[in-house]
């Protein structure tokens, strides 16, 4: 009897995915955050994007509508085994209906094709990867927050038009800092800038004297910082030290973070061109959100535009869910409702979620604001320029995604 | 390949300043080494916490910079010498690789703890106000920190050295830890010593760690990748000599800034290239004596 | 000075019966698990991983030597497979081999340059070896750097059977393992398994004996390093990516743990302490930062006071040899 019946568990368990379109729609919501809580983006994302998902479980109301939604949370290490194993296990056997966040490329790919293979949801904020939709692009996937297209069109494009339209690349030798680099090469050429340099520095290094160096030599008017993490503020933080921005070159970095500034400070930070998509004193709405999220923060932090993401993803997902009368627990009909409907959530504004998954909205291009012009600790930014939606993201003409209908 | 002088000087004149970091810290990791047979696999940790302790002395006490240089390796050193008592001196008389795998697991808890508490971006860290600015010297713009940073650890090597090899004290450590029963028969504190030696290791690490502040991001992971790097130049140098991790941690500074300016995409491998041929050549590295 | 493993070798009693009685066990236990309801990738998981583990604890646990770069061949074996297969449409079979054979190949060029040197040294050579390749295998193209190769289909093992079915994957990965595991058991039990032991106890006498100690040395390496292969081989297509973290120091560092925590010189050690420290990871995770700290904590623990890890302590409550 109690063989029989292990059996049964187990043949259910094993065939959930079939199972999907036999099951009933239901009230039941399971959100799983999967990022890093111990490493490098553990600032960036960790238990900041939990908390923001929570925040916008409760921002949808829909607990009050006799909804039932868990929110639970775990730690990829950056490792794509880890990842695929914790994925696997909440999609198979703790039913969980959507995968959040999941910053880092390696694992965001691992873990899209696992969804993808259960039917779920999978809600990326974290990863930079534009593959997730372009040529890795899946009907269950929403991409939010940023790609590497945005951040070379953000930064690329709005510095040349400004006047720097010569420039010298300090990259990091890995695929992310290739992808980086010639993203951002394609657009300063196409708009009328020149690249003078390229040097490329291995993954971690903690000295930039040498590269540095060699970016003051080119005498180029901007010097792009294709790299990330630690070695982005690595080479912040020393470029000041050889006086790269007081003797007149500019600093663009590539892929930086809120946190990112805060660690380096304004004094070594001051002038720093960047996009993001999302910063805590945009407009009232995102100042109430960002009040409220670091109340509940343990250091107090100001969200990240990766936490903003998750909030606005898992927001409209709950709403696209509410729309439809009741969990199918269908990935692919899920998502094709959100892309149905357009979002507005109150940190990203209105916008929709295109064929391939790419959610659109505009970019910003910051710049760090001068320690004098800093009124509060996390006083750190001033808005130059807004690129639109159209033309932040992959335009349809240059993207392989076979889920995109070229006219 | 147009060879150019100036930038190649700028190069060198960069890996020689780099070579002084490796220097110090491998002074530190020849010291455990040479004299406890442990190979301290936490060092990379200990200078991270040197630069904490650096960072919280200026905004908790407001004790600036050169306090740092010498209040944070008593700190840390205090700390290496409470981690020697408690845990260390157990691992006496067995094999070596216990030592190390002891100190790897105290670098995953250090590392870990201070992650938790401290995230992972970093905390900022300025260069002392006497020490900003630089000199154009015509092939480069020198920072006169970086200058600061090859006198202070050329001097501090050569006090270490000059302490172990050539006065009484490091007579006695030398002696001690070589046969610690006929020294203990000479009325002499061996396990004092021993704990010392150790202080003095990870003190030195700390000073690194100090140096270290003003130039890179005060995060926990500082050490983690580093660490590699330096072992393998003690592992060049010799593990028990004190002036050959000295002369070798210079020296690879100066070859990785070589590397850098011709073929810069393998300027973190060099040093294992490196490695293993003098491995293969010269099996006790290049001054060491046999393990 | 007391030599590393010196805790294995305790009372050997006719331990022949003891362990046939085990591995019958272990392979009932094993075969039995997914039906008790216990998710399967996370056997299958940790089922690799053991086999990784007791190919390192050959190396260490009966030739003495510590590898510090283990992890350069379970990722190499791993690439190699994934690439195989995904880009040169290999049969599951095939691709698995030509991972081992990769792994083998490794071994052996790289045994020539560690097997020189001992003690301190060779993990030092050891892990150089593997920092050198980490650094490689992120850049060359085929790898796809840190993204890694995703997506590694599963196919037909043999034509016959549907790897895609966790199911039979399961009792595919469950056979790997069990072979891994019996020729390292068999391994030990001979004529050159003795040799090896004694070249670890006294290796001055083994060579004043006549024994060509490089050559078993050499041989130990190899056969560690294929076994290890045939882990990251397996793993790829359990988990069906291969990437940067198979080949990462960090990798060969979580072996080590694993064979500590277990059991330094057991022959079952290993494989609990695999199980152990997978679990940790994939049930912890909710913990987050604290895994790390854990790892590290379990390390001073086991090198303090529990040297001779679970199995260890086990076989020597039981005075027999395990």
């Amino acid at each position: 009897m109690k063989r029989s019946l292990t059996m049964l568990t187990l043949t259910g368990a094993l065939l959930v995915s079939a199972s999907a379109l036999a099951q009933t729609m239901d009230k039941n919501v399971k959100i799983g955050v999967l990022n890093d809580q111990s490493s490098l983006y553990a600032d960036i994302t960790g238990a900041g994007s939990k908390l923001a998902a929570e925040m916008a479980v409760e921002d949808s109301g829909l607990s009050g509508k006799g909804w039932k939604i868990e929110v639970i949370a775990a730690d990829h290490q950056n490792k794509p085994d880890v990842g695929t194993n914790i994925a696997r296990q909440w999609l198979d056997v703790e039913k969980v209906d959507a995968i959040a966040d999941v910053p880092t490329s390696s694992v965001a790919l691992a873990v899209n094709n696992v969804v993808k293979e259960k039917n779920r949801v999978f809600l990326n904020s974290g990863a930079a990867a534009s593959d997730l939709t372009t040529t890795q692009c899946s009907p269950n996937t929403v991409h939010w927050t940023y790609d590497t297209y945005l951040l070379a069109n953000g930064t690329g494009k709005a510095l040349v038009k400004a006047g720097g339209d010569t420039w010298f690349f300090l990259t990091a030798d890995y695929a992310f800092g290739h992808a980086l680099e010639r993203d951002t090469a394609a657009v300063v050429t196409a708009n009328g800038g020149k690249v003078v340099g390229v040097v490329r520095h291995p993954l971690n290094t903690s000295d930039f004297s040498s590269f540095l160096l060699q970016a003051q030599a080119s005498k180029a008017k901007i010097v792009g910082l294709a790299n990330a993490g630690g070695d982005t503020t690595n080479s912040i933080k020393q470029a000041a030290e050889f006086g790269i921005v007081s003797g007149g070159q500019k600093l663009a970095g590539l892929l930086l973070f809120v946190t990112d500034i805060k660690a380096l400070g304004l004094n070594t930070a001051q002038g720093l061109n960047f996009t993001e998509t999302f910063y805590w004193d945009l407009n009232d709405q995102t100042r109430a959100f960002s009040k409220k999220f670091s109340e509940r923060m343990k250091n107090n932090a100001m969200p990240s535009m990766v936490q903003a993401g998750v909030y606005g993803a898992t927001l409209h997902y709950l709403k696209s869910l509410e729309a439809m009368g009741g969990n199918p627990h269908d990935g692919v009909k899920v998502v094709a409702k959100m892309k149905e409907m357009p979002t507005d959530d109150p940190l990203f504004g209105k916008g929709t979620i295109r064929a391939d998954g790419r959610k659109l909205h505009p970019g910003y291009l910051f710049e760090v604001k001068k320690p004098s012009e800093s009124k509060g600790p996390w006083d750190l930014y001033k808005l130059v320029a807004t690129i639109p939606a159209e033309e932040a993201f992959t335009p349809i003409e240059k993207s392989p995604c076979g889920l995109l209908k070229k006219s | 390949m147009g060879i150019n002088t100036q930038a190649l000087m700028a190069q060198l004149l960069v890996g020689l300043i780099n070579g002084s970091f490796y220097a110090l810290l491998s002074l530190g990791l020849a010291v455990i080494f040479g004299m406890l047979n442990i190979i301290n696999f936490a060092h990379g940790a200990l200078y991270m916490m040197g630069a904490f302790v650096a960072y919280f002395l200026l905004n908790l006490l407001g004790l600036n910079y050169w306090y740092a240089l010498i209040l944070a390796p008593i700190i840390v050193g205090a700390f290496g010498m409470l981690l020697e008592r408690t845990m260390l001196q157990w691992l006496t008389g067995l094999d070596h690789l216990y030592g190390l795998l002891l100190t790897f697991g105290l670098a995953l808890i250090i590392q870990g703890v201070f992650q938790s508490y401290f995230g992972s971006s970093g905390l900022p860290y300025a260069i002392p106000k006497e020490l900003q600015g630089g000199t154009n010297l015509g092939f480069m713009f020198l920072p006169t920190y970086r200058a600061w940073v090859v006198v202070f650890s050329l001097a501090v090597c050569l006090l270490t050295w000059f302490m172990i090899e050539k006065t009484r004290l490091g007579a006695y450590l030398r002696a001690a830890t070589e046969n610690p029963t006929l020294v203990r028969a000479f009325g002499i504190n061996v396990p004092r010593m021993i704990t010392l030696t150790y202080g003095l290791g990870v003190g030195l690490a700390a000073l690194a760690g100090v140096l270290s502040a003003p130039i890179n991001q005060v995060r926990p992971q500082m050490g983690e990748n580093l660490i590699i790097v330096v072992f393998a130049v003690v592992v060049i140098g010799g593990m028990g000599s004190i002036m050959g991790s000295i002369v070798t941690g210079f020296m690879l500074g100066v070859l990785e800034g070589l590397t850098k300016y011709f073929y810069p995409e393998a300027s973190n491998t060099v040093v294992f290239v490196f490695m293993v041929l003098v491995l293969l050549l010269k099996p006790t590295g290049l001054t060491g004596r046999a393990a | 000075m007391t030599s590393i493993t010196e805790s294995a070798d305790i009372r050997q009693t006719r331990s022949g019966s003891d362990h046939a009685i085990v591995i019958v066990a272990m392979v009932v236990i094993l075969a039995a698990l997914p039906w008790a309801g216990i998710y399967p990738f996370f056997i299958m998981s940790a089922l690799c991983f053991a086999l990784f583990a007791c190919a390192f604890n050959l190396l260490i646990g009966y030739g003495g030597l510590l590898s510090f770069g283990h992890a350069m061949f379970l990722g190499t074996a791993g690439y190699v497979t994934g690439h195989t297969i995904k880009e040169w449409g290999f049969p599951p079979e095939l691709g698995i081999l030509a991972g081992t054979l990769a792994a083998t190949a490794l071994g052996f060029v790289s045994g020539l340059v560690a097997i020189r040197r001992q003690g301190i040294y060779f993990a030092m050579i050891t892990l150089a070896l593997s920092q050198l390749l980490y650094f490689i295998y992120l850049q060359t193209p085929f790898t796809h750097g840190e993204d890694g190769i995703q997506s590694i289909p599963q196919g037909k093992l043999l034509g016959l059977l549907d790897l895609s079915k966790p199911l039979i994957l399961y009792y595919v990965v469950l056979g790997f393992f069990l072979f891994g595991f019996l020729v390292i058991y068999r391994a030990i039990n001979s004529p050159f398994g003795e040799v090896l032991k004694s070249i670890r106890e006294n290796e001055p006498r083994a060579i004043s004996l006549g024994y060509r100690t490089d050559q078993y040395k050499l041989l130990a390496f190899i056969l560690s390093g294929t076994l290890a292969g045939l882990a990251g081989a397996v793993k790829a297509l359990v988990l069906q990516n291969a990437s940067l973290t198979d080949v990462h120091w960090a990798m060969s560092g979580e072996v080590v743990l694993m064979v500590l925590l277990g059991g330094l010189g057991t022959i079952f050690g290993p494989i609990i302490g695999a199980f152990i420290i997978i679990a940790m990871q994939q049930y912890l995770a909710g913990f987050g930062q604290w895994v790390l700290v854990s790892q590290g904590v379990i390390f001073v623990v086991c090198v303090l006071a529990f040297r001779r890890g679970v199995v260890g302590e086990i076989a020597h409550y039981l005075r027999r040899s395990l």
